[in-house]
C-alpha cells in the first residue's frame, strides 16, 4: 500500500470562504460549451448570482457530458427526469364531494423550454471553480431513449437505473438497467404523472376534514366552509 | 479507471479462480448474501458478494427494501407539508433534511429568513450533524467488535437530542423549519444549556479519539483499506466527508452562498490525502469537533429580532425551478424543486448523499476480505432512508 | 479425592469409608461446580456488571438484588425456547456439536488440581493431556459450522478452525518453558515447584513462574484469549460480519450450552493458567514450614479451591477487560500475528529457558 500520511501532515482547508463564482464565469462556461457542441446547445438560462441552466438536443446528450467534463465539471451530482405533463389526478387534496376541477392538461416546460413531455436533466459541479450547471435534454415522446452517461461518470449508473425504473426512459449503452427499488415484475413507471397514487385513490386525503374557515384570511370569508363528511369514500372510488 | 494494486491482484486471482473452476471443477465461489437483515448493514441494505475464500470477487448492493416514494408523495403535498416527509430521509439528523428544501422554496418565493432565524437554523443544523455523526463514531467500534464506544455515543448524543427536543419539540423529527423562518423562537435558558452540552460533546470526541482512533487494532483495520482516489470519488459523486477524505477540498457550507450563518464562525474544513477508511472516519471526527466549535461560536452571535418573516397564510410558490444543496451530515443533500405556481411542488428531485456514496460499493469492495466489507461500509457511512428515500 | 482425604487424614473423618458410587457422585458434583460456578460467576461479574460499568450503564438490576438472579432468568428463558434446526442441517451432528464443545470443557477440568489431594485425577502428563483435550472443542465448532447449512456458520466454523489451530501452537510452546523449568508435566508437581522455589535465595513468595516465564505467560494469555475466541480475536463469532458465526443457527438450550461452554472454558483456562504461572492452589510452603507436597496441611484442600477461584477470576477479569475494550483483528492479521510474532517468540522463549536450565 502506498505511503500513509501522518495526522500531523494533514492539510487543512481554507478557513475563509472561497470566492464565489460571478456571472461572468457562468457566461464563459456557456460560451465554451457552445464552442464544443455548437448548434446542439438549444437554450440557456442564466439567473444572475444564482444558477445556470442549459438545454441541449437529445442526440448531443452524451457529447454535452463529455464537453462539460473536459471543461472541468468533473463532479457528478445527480441525473433524473421530469414529466412535464400536469397530473390528471390533480393534487389529490380536493374534497371528493366537490365538483371535479377542470385540469388544464397543456404541457408547459420549465426553464430553458422544451418540446417534449419528458426531459432528462442532470447536474454537474466544477469543484475548483465552485460552480454548478444543470443540463436538460428533451426525450422524444415516441422513442424515450437517450445515451447513457454511465461510461462517462460512473456514478450515473445508479441514477440512470433509478430514472429508467421511475420514468421508463431507456439509456443506450447502459450496462445494467435493472430495477433499483421496485420488484422486477412491477408494471408502470411510478413517477410519471399519469401513474396514479393508489393510496390516495382508495382513501381521500385525511387532511381535508381539517379545512376550516380562517377569519383573518380574505378568501376564507368568501368560500363556503368546507364540511367534508368523514366517511366520504364513495366519491373517491371513481 | 485506475485500480489499486490490491484490486488488480484480486482481479487476477478471480480470473485464475474462474479458470480453475472451469478446468478442474475443484474450487467453487460462494455467494454470500449480507442483508437485508444483517447486523452490519444497520438497516435493510443487502449486499450480494461473491467470495473466493474470504476474498470478495464481486459485490453488488441491493437497495430498495425501504423505498417510500417520497418524490411521488411530495407531488400531492403542499409545500409546508413536505417537510414532515423529508424529515424521514436521514433520520439521525432530521433537521438538516428540512433546510435545503425550505431554502429552495424561499429561493423560488424570493424571500429570506430574518437573521435570527438564519443563525438558529445554522445552530440546529450543526446540532443535528453532531447527533448524526456522534452515533457514527460510536457505531464504528461495534462494526469491529468494540462494543463500548457505542454506549458512550448514545449517552452523549442524548444531550444533543434533548436540546433539539427543547428547541423544536421533537427529538427525532423536529419539523421545525418553516418557509420564511422558524416555527418558534428558542426557549428560555436554551443557549446556556447548549453551551454545556457542546462541551460534553467535545469531551466525547476526545474520548473517541483516544479510545478508538488511538487503538492500534483499529488503525490496522482501517489504514490503507478501501482507498478511493479523488477522481473516482468525483466520478461517483461522493460527497461530504467521503470526498474530503480523498483530498477533495469541497464543503458546501463554505463554498456556496446560502442564507446560513457559517461565515459568522471561525472554523476549518478538514481534508485528508489518503482516501482510506481511516481517513473517512477521521474526517468525521474532526467535523464533529468543528461543528461543536461552530455551535459554540454562533450561540454568542444570535441577533435579536423576529424568527419569521412575513409570508402569506397560504403559501403559493411562484413558478420556477431551484436547486439548493447543503452539506448534510452524510454529504451533499440537495433538492431540485420545480413549482408550477400551485400550492404544492410539481416535481421534487431529492439528491441524497448516501445514494451516491453507496453506489461506489461495487468498485470499492472488489478484492477486499469479508471483514473489510464491514469496515468499508461503515466508513462510507450510509443511512438506509437516505439511500432509498 | 475424598477417599484419599479419608486415607490421609483418618482423624478428621475417621468413620468415613467412601464407597465407589458415592465418590463417583462427588466427582460429578465437583466437576459441575468447577465448571458451572466459574461460568456463572464470570457471566455475572464481568459480562453483566463490569461491562456495564465500563459502558456507563447499570446492567441488569431487576432480577434479584443488583440483578444477581439475571442469569437464572436467562437460563429459564433459553430453556423455554424451541430447539430449532435448519431444514438443510445435518440434524444429528448439528445437535451434537454444542455437547462436544461443552464436553471438552469438562474433560479439561479433570486434571486441574485444587489442593494437595483435591483433584479429580493426577496424571503424570497432566499438562499434555490438558492441551490435547482443549483442541476437542475445535471439532465441535467445525461440526457446528458445517452442519448448520448456513454460509455464515461455515465461514465462522472455518475461521474458528484456522484460529484455534494457529493459537494452539504458541500455547503449547509457552507451556513448554514452564515444563522445562518445573521438570515435570504433572500439574501438582508444577504447583509444588513454584511454591517451594526461591528467587535468588529468597523463598518468601516462592517462585511463581509468572516472574521467570513472563514472556511465556503473556503468550499463553494471548493464546488463551484467541482460544476462547474473545475479542480482539473473536472473528469466528464476529457479530457484525458473520451474524454470530458458527452459532448463528442455534437457539434455545443448545445456544445456552455454547454460551456456558464459552465462559466455562474461560474459567478452566484461568485455572490452568494460574496453576502454570501463578502458583496454583498453593501458598509459599515456607510460610508454614512445609518441605514438599506431602507435608501440606489437610486444610489446604479447602483453602486451595478458594485460592484457585480468586486467581482464576483475576485472570479472567483481565481477559474480559481486554475483550470489552478492543476491536477485533482481521482474519489474516490474526494469522500473521500467530505465525510471525507469537510462535517465533515462544520458540525463542523455550530455547532461552532450556539454555538457562542447563546453565544453572
Amino acid at each position: 500500500m502506498a505511503q500513509l500520511s501522518d495526522d500531523t501532515q494533514t492539510p487543512q482547508g481554507d478557513t475563509a470562504p472561497a470566492a464565489l463564482p460571478g456571472d461572468g464565469l457562468r457566461e464563459g462556461i456557456v460560451d465554451t460549451l457552445r464552442n464544443d457542441i455548437g448548434e446542439a446547445l438549444l437554450d440557456t438560462l442564466l439567473k444572475p448570482n444564482d444558477d445556470l441552466w442549459v438545454r441541449v438536443s437529445t442526440e448531443s446528450w452524451l457529447a454535452t457530458g463529455q464537453a462539460l467534463k473536459a471543461a472541468g465539471f468533473t463532479y457528478f451530482c445527480f441525473l433524473s427526469a421530469i414529466d412535464w405533463m400536469p397530473s390528471p389526478f390533480g393534487n389529490s387534496q380536493d374534497d371528493p364531494d366537490d365538483e371535479p376541477k377542470q385540469i388544464d392538461m397543456t404541457i408547459k416546460q420549465g426553464y430553458t423550454g422544451g418540446e417534449t413531455r419528458m426531459q432528462v436533466f442532470a447536474r454537474l459541479t466544477d469543484i475548483d471553480r465552485h460552480v454548478g450547471i444543470t443540463v436538460k435534454a428533451d426525450v422524444a415522446d415516441d422513442n424515450q431513449v437517450v445515451d447513457s452517461w454511465s461510461q462517462l461518470f460512473a456514478g450515473a449508473n445508479w441514477h440512470e437505473r433509478e430514472c429508467h425504473e421511475m420514468f421508463g426512459i431507456g439509456f443506450n449503452n447502459h450496462p445494467d438497467l435493472r430495477n433499483m427499488y421496485l420488484p422486477g415484475d412491477f408494471e408502470g413507471y411510478p413517477l410519471k404523472k399519469d401513474f396514479p397514487l393508489l393510496a390516495r385513490m382508495v382513501k381521500p386525503w385525511p387532511g381535508i376534514v381539517d379545512v376550516e374557515p380562517m377569519p383573518d384570511f380574505e378568501e376564507a370569508a368568501d368560500a363556503p366552509a368546507a364540511e367534508a363528511p368523514a366517511g366520504a369514500i364513495e366519491g373517491a372510488e371513481s | 479507471m485506475t485500480l489499486t494494486d490490491r484490486q488488480q491482484l484480486s482481479y487476477i486471482a478471480s480470473q485464475a479462480a474462474d479458470a480453475r473452476l472451469n478446468v478442474e471443477l475443484e474450487t467453487e465461489g460462494m455467494t454470500l448474501n449480507i442483508g437485508p437483515q444483517h447486523p452490519a448493514t444497520h438497516g435493510t441494505l443487502r449486499i450480494i458478494a461473491r467470495l473466493d475464500g474470504e476474498q470478495v470477487v464481486w459485490a453488488e448492493p441491493v437497495a430498495g427494501y425501504m423505498h417510500r416514494g417520497y418524490e411521488k408523495l411530495t407531488e400531492v403535498r403542499t409545500f409546508p407539508q413536505v417537510t414532515s416527509l423529508i424529515n424521514r430521509i436521514d433520520w439521525l439528523g432530521s433537521f438538516a433534511n428540512e433546510v435545503p428544501f425550505i431554502l429552495a422554496a424561499e429561493k423560488l418565493m424570493e424571500i429570506e429568513a430574518p437573521p435570527r432565524a438564519q443563525v438558529i437554523r445554522t445552530i440546529l443544523f450543526e446540532l443535528s450533524r453532531i447527533a448524526n455523526v456522534s452515533l457514527f463514531l460510536g457505531d464504528l467500534g461495534v462494526q469491529m467488535g468494540a462494543i463500548t464506544p457505542v454506549f458512550l455515543a448514545f449517552r452523549d448524543r442524548e444531550y444533543i437530542l434533548n436540546l433539539i427536543e427543547g428547541a423544536t419539540g421533537g427529538r427525532f423529527h423536529p419539523n421545525f423549519d418553516r418557509i420564511g423562518g422558524l416555527k418558534d423562537d428558542l426557549p428560555k435558558g436554551w443557549i446556556q444549556e447548549t453551551k454545556g452540552a457542546v462541551k460534553k460533546l467535545e469531551e466525547f470526541c476526545d474520548t473517541i479519539d483516544d479510545l478508538l482512533f488511538g487503538n492500534e487494532i483499529f488503525q490496522s483495520r482501517m489504514r490503507g483499506i478501501g482507498v478511493i482516489p479523488a477522481d473516482i470519488a468525483k466520478d461517483y459523486g461522493l460527497s461530504g466527508a467521503n470526498a474530503r477524505a480523498s483530498g477533495i477540498d469541497w464543503d458546501l457550507r463554505r463554498d456556496q452562498d446560502l442564507p446560513l450563518s457559517y461565515d459568522l464562525a471561525d472554523w476549518k474544513v478538514w481534508t485528508h490525502p489518503d482516501g482510506d477508511s481511516w481517513a473517512r472516519c477521521w474526517i468525521r471526527l474532526q467535523e464533529t469537533r468543528e461543528s461543536c466549535k461552530i455551535v459554540g461560536q454562533l450561540l454568542d452571535q444570535i441577533p435579536a429580532g423576529p424568527v419569521m418573516t412575513k409570508v402569506p397564510r397560504i403559501i403559493k410558490v411562484p413558478e420556477g425551478e431551484a436547486w439548493v444543496a447543503t452539506e448534510n451530515p452524510l454529504g451533499e443533500m440537495g433538492y431540485y424543486v420545480v413549482s408550477k405556481g400551485g400550492l404544492g411542488p410539481f416535481r421534487v428531485k431529492i439528491r441524497s448523499a448516501s445514494f451516491n456514496n453507496i453506489s461506489i460499493v461495487p468498485w470499492a469492495l472488489k478484492g477486499v476480505y469479508v471483514p473489510d466489507i464491514i469496515t468499508i461500509l461503515a466508513s462510507l457511512y450510509f443511512i438506509l432512508g437516505d439511500i432509498d428515500r | 479425592m475424598l477417599a484419599q482425604l479419608a486415607a490421609e487424614f483418618p482423624g478428621w473423618y475417621p468413620e468415613w469409608n467412601i464407597p465407589y458410587w458415592l465418590m463417583s457422585i462427588l466427582r460429578v458434583v465437583g466437576g459441575l461446580v468447577a465448571v458451572l460456578l466459574p461460568a456463572g460467576g464470570i457471566v455475572y461479574i464481568f459480562l453483566f456488571k463490569m461491562m456495564s460499568f465500563m459502558q456507563s450503564r447499570l446492567g441488569p438490576m431487576e432480577a434479584g438484588p443488583y440483578g444477581s438472579m439475571q442469569l437464572l432468568a436467562e437460563v429459564g428463558k433459553w430453556m423455554q425456547k424451541e430447539d430449532l434446526a435448519p431444514d438443510n442441517a445435518d440434524v444429528r451432528i448439528y445437535k451434537m456439536a454444542p455437547l462436544i464443545v461443552l464436553l471438552s470443557t469438562f474433560l479439561l477440568v479433570v486434571v486441574v488440581p485444587f489442593g494437595p489431594q483435591a483433584y479429580f485425577t493426577n496424571f503424570e502428563t497432566g499438562i499434555f493431556y490438558a492441551l490435547a483435550v482443549a483442541s476437542i472443542s475445535v471439532l465441535g465448532i467445525l461440526i457446528a459450522g458445517w452442519s448448520s447449512a448456513n454460509k455464515y456458520s461455515l465461514l465462522g466454523g472455518l475461521r474458528a478452525g484456522g484460529q484455534l489451530i494457529a493459537y494452539e501452537l504458541p500455547m503449547v510452546l509457552a507451556t513448554l518453558g514452564v515444563v522445562i523449568q518445573a521438570g515435570s508435566m504433572n500439574l501438582n508437581r508444577i504447583v509444588e515447584v513454584q511454591n517451594t522455589g526461591e528467587i535468588f535465595g529468597i523463598g518468601l513468595i516462592g517462585n511463581p513462574f509468572v516472574i521467570t516465564q513472563f514472556i511465556g505467560f503473556l503468550i499463553f494469555m494471548i493464546a488463551v484469549q484467541a482460544e476462547l475466541t474473545q475479542s480482539p480475536f473473536d472473528m469466528p463469532i464476529a457479530e457484525s460480519e458473520l451474524v454470530s458465526g458458527y452459532m448463528t443457527e442455534y437457539s434455545g438450550f443448545r445456544f445456552l450450552i455454547f454460551f456456558i461452554a464459552e465462559f466455562a472454558t474461560a474459567g478452566v483456562f484461568g485455572f490452568i493458567a494460574s496453576v502454570l504461572f501463578l502458583g496454583g492452589w498453593g501458598v509459599p510452603f515456607t510460610w508454614f514450614g512445609w518441605e514438599g507436597i506431602s507435608d501440606v496441611a489437610w486444610w489446604m484442600n479447602f483453602v486451595g479451591p478458594l485460592i484457585m477461584f480468586t486467581k482464576m477470576f483475576a485472570l479472567v477479569g483481565v481477559i474480559m477487560w481486554v475483550r470489552f475494550s478492543y476491536p477485533r483483528f482481521r482474519e489474516d492479521q490474526l494469522q500473521t500475528f500467530a505465525w510471525k510474532v507469537l510462535i517465533p517468540l515462544a520458540l525463542a522463549n523455550t530455547a532461552a529457558t532450556a539454555i538457562l536450565k542447563v546453565v544453572f
